[in-house]
């Protein structure tokens, strides 16, 4: 099973591979959030939840259980 | 075809407002759209060929598919043609730095197939260059749509736009970029998906094809290097709870002026037209009903005024999605939402404008029960009440060798206000059903300097809702409350002042006593009074007197009323500050069934509690009704907050007594 952005840390960078189906895939894709995209993990708030990444460009705030729709590539390709 | 009406639509953060702005100035009404919420705003705005056409904002969204009640007029308006705001042509606003993903929006309603104009909002021209975006290829591409560069601040290209939309191609038969017909996408989310990712490609090719790239880092480095400090554990509190304090000593500090020149101004205009204008019932109903209810409306007005200030610069700042960012986690186990904590921080002031400020939280559920637990922060209205009852049954010793007594049950009374909201959210996050799921998927935008033309437009805005949507409620009501304390049955009202001694010069009487006899025994047998008698029996089990029963219902209109009405009540002077005489009076109150003090300890407690929770304050439930659309919520409000004040307060006097 491939990571999602859940797990990221601060810095670390990615690609979406897809969203998880849910209620609010559609919410993720149309803020820019589509398989393909380069996403950096920028960092968490206080609480470690929610956390603040860049999506091409701009920042974007999702909370964890929100993140762990996000399925990520594997690292090394 | 003639262009009568165009309508705004585009991601939120791109400009849109600022483009709605430029083209119709003040010319701005904010209306209702059917059944939801959200607010209809409508400009005007001349044409080149001098004709005059209107301007629809519709509300920011990312995605003509609605994720909420409120997103679902979108769609709607423009796919209906028999839709009263049904426009004739389309102007999509999208932000150049993002294009990618507003232009998702843009396809989706360019398949829509009405007359339309793409906007692209850019901060200088010079942008144009670092993003190597070829607006000429872009333009070839799309070569039925016009595309036109607005800078938002200051409205370069304004004019080009307006040619634009004069001319604006009003043949649509076009090929889509979606697959599918939107129709059939709206219910089903795995298709939107689909079709999302289905057009995020083809928009990608697109501009890949005009040769744009997006920036390697469109982030900048002042607003991450920020964060490090905005959002900081530690620092990101501290900061948060100095900028609070900030904001109420500027409320508390400057609000109060203006307040007390609104009062006394309105007190003055009632004199003048009871003076100048024929004596009669007529002229009772003036001076009496509606100018003081017109000025209950007034006097709230450079408190919203002033919150408002401060929220839309730290809006415009982009502060205050840092400030939703580190509170969502710590609130969301009461059922709120980060996007909650302004709104409730607001209400310490005046729940009025945190009802109002509540309109940013997206998710109706988190919207609602926010909106409903706002009433239980204690507002600034309440400190009379506080101070009077605190001076009159707390001692003002030391406590726990060094806590003044009287200031920590202030705290205490503050703080049971603020648990007791978010017990309630927590309560009602299980009570209330809702399909839409809470979350914070939202832009942290870059931070900026405040647009000052944003800002007023904002107060404008609020302040105009508050007036005249809200006012109208109010106003009723407080006509309402003066027709039944200042009439009664006319023989009871007559036998009782005809008991009270005339003023002579041997029995020492004044006029001013007199006076404020006159106005007791009135206001005792009015039918207030009269209903104040009736509902003794109710809340003697909470230590509650008649006379104190009059006061709660005369504090409907507002809760500082309550000093007021009980000084008229015991006719003394309500300046209790400065005069003890009705400080005196009310420690001297005897039951006459018990031959006991009334104003003992349970009994001052168990009021002050009961002030905490109930909902006296018809301008909060007519705002609550504004902004809910319905009357069901303010009712449903009224019902509970009474409830928890009548439960509390008879347990405190029951401990107690």
């Amino acid at each position: 099973m491939s990571a999602t952005l859940k797990s990221y840390k601060p810095g670390q960078k990615g690609t979406i591979k897809h969203i998880a189906p849910s209620d609010l895939t559609p919410k993720l894709i149309e803020m820019g959030m589509h398989g393909g995209m380069q996403v950096t993990m920028l960092y968490a708030a206080p609480m470690g939840d929610p956390i603040a990444v860049d999506v091409g460009g701009y920042m974007l705030s999702l909370r964890l259980d929100e993140a762990d729709l996000v399925i990520m590539e594997s690292e090394d390709k | 075809m003639e262009i009568k009406r165009i309508a705004l639509i585009g991601n939120p953060n791109t400009g849109k407002s600022s483009v709605f702005n430029h083209l119709t100035g003040l010319n701005q009404t904010v209306g209702n759209f059917p059944g939801v919420t959200v607010d209809k705003k409508t400009g005007t705005t001349d044409l080149p060929s001098g004709k005059k056409i209107e301007v629809l904002d519709l509300p920011g969204i990312y995605s003509i598919f609605p994720r909420s009640k409120d997103e679902r007029i979108v769609l709607e308006v423009l796919k209906n043609k028999q839709d009263p705001n049904h426009p004739d042509a389309v102007v999509v606003i999208a932000d150049a730095s993002n294009l990618k993903r507003n232009l998702l929006l843009f396809t989706q309603v360019y398949d829509v197939g009405l007359p339309m104009v793409l906007v692209l909002t850019m901060n200088d021209i010079a942008m144009q260059k670092s993003m190597r975006l070829d607006i000429a290829a872009l333009q070839q591409e799309l070569n039925d749509v016009e595309i036109i560069c607005v800078n938002g601040r200051t409205g370069e290209g304004i004019a080009e736009l307006k040619k634009a939309v004069e001319s604006v191609k009003t043949d649509t038969n076009r090929r889509k970029f979606g697959s599918i017909k939107l129709e059939e996408l709206a219910l089903d989310k795995a298709a939107q998906s689909a079709d999302a990712q289905q057009r995020f490609s083809v928009i990608k090719q697109l501009l890949h094809k005009v040769n744009h790239q997006q920036g390697q880092h469109a982030i900048s480095d002042a607003t991450l290097k920020l964060d490090k400090i905005l959002v900081h554990p530690i620092f990101g509190y501290a900061i948060f709870i100095g900028v609070l304090l900030l904001v109420f000593q500027c409320i508390f500090s400057i609000a109060s002026y203006p307040m007390e020149w609104i009062d006394g101004t309105f007190l003055r205009l009632s004199q003048w037209a009871q003076q100048l204008m024929p004596a009669g019932i007529f002229t009772d109903l003036v001076s009496q009903g509606i100018i003081p209810g017109i000025g209950g409306v007034v006097v709230f007005v450079p408190q919203i005024a002033l919150l408002f200030f401060f929220m839309a610069i730290l809006e415009e700042t982009g502060y205050m999605s840092r400030v939703v960012f580190i509170m969502d986690k710590l609130v969301r186990p009461f059922g709120l939402n980060g996007k909650s904590v302004v709104p409730l921080m607001s209400s310490v002031a005046c729940a009025i404008p945190g009802i109002m400020a509540a309109r940013t939280i997206s998710s109706w559920k988190d919207r609602i029960i926010t909106i409903m637990v706002a009433p239980l922060m204690s507002c600034s209205a309440r400190i009379p009440v506080y101070t009077l009852l605190i001076a009159l049954v707390i001692p003002n010793t030391i406590a726990f060798g060094f806590f003044n007594l009287q200031g920590l049950v202030l705290f205490m009374l503050y703080s049971l206000g603020l648990v007791s909201a978010l017990l309630v959210a927590a309560v009602m996050k299980y009570l209330i059903k809702s399909n839409d799921r809470s979350f914070l998927i939202m832009e942290l935008p870059s931070y900026k300097r405040p647009r000052w033309g944003h800002v007023l437009l904002s107060i404008w805005e609020k302040v105009r809702i508050f007036i005249f949507d809200a006012g109208k409620v109010i106003l009723a009501i407080s006509i309402l409350l003066w027709a039944l304390a200042s009439y009664g049955p006319s023989q009871r009202t007559q036998d009782a002042l005809a008991l009270i001694e005339q003023p002579t010069a041997s029995n020492g009487i004044t006029e001013q006593d007199y006076e404020r006899q006159i106005n007791a025994v009135k206001l005792e047998n009015s039918y207030i009074g009269i209903l104040g008698k009736t509902i003794e029996p109710a809340i003697e089990p909470l230590g509650f007197d008649w006379k104190i029963g009059i006061s709660l219902i005369t504090s409907f209109a507002a809760r500082e009323v309550f000093v007021g009405s009980m000084a008229t009540i015991y006719s003394v002077n309500e300046d209790f500050e400065n005069d003890n005489s009705l400080m005196n009076r009310l420690r001297d109150e005897i039951n006459p069934k018990t031959g006991k003090p009334v104003y003992t300890l349970a009994a001052g407690v168990s009021l002050m509690i009961f002030y905490v929770y109930a909902m006296q304050c018809m301008a909060t439930l007519a705002i609550v009704k504004r902004e809910t659309k319905s009357w069901k919520w303010p009712l449903i409000q009224l019902a509970y907050m009474g409830a928890l004040a009548y439960l509390a307060a008879l347990l405190a006097f029951n401990i107690l007594n």
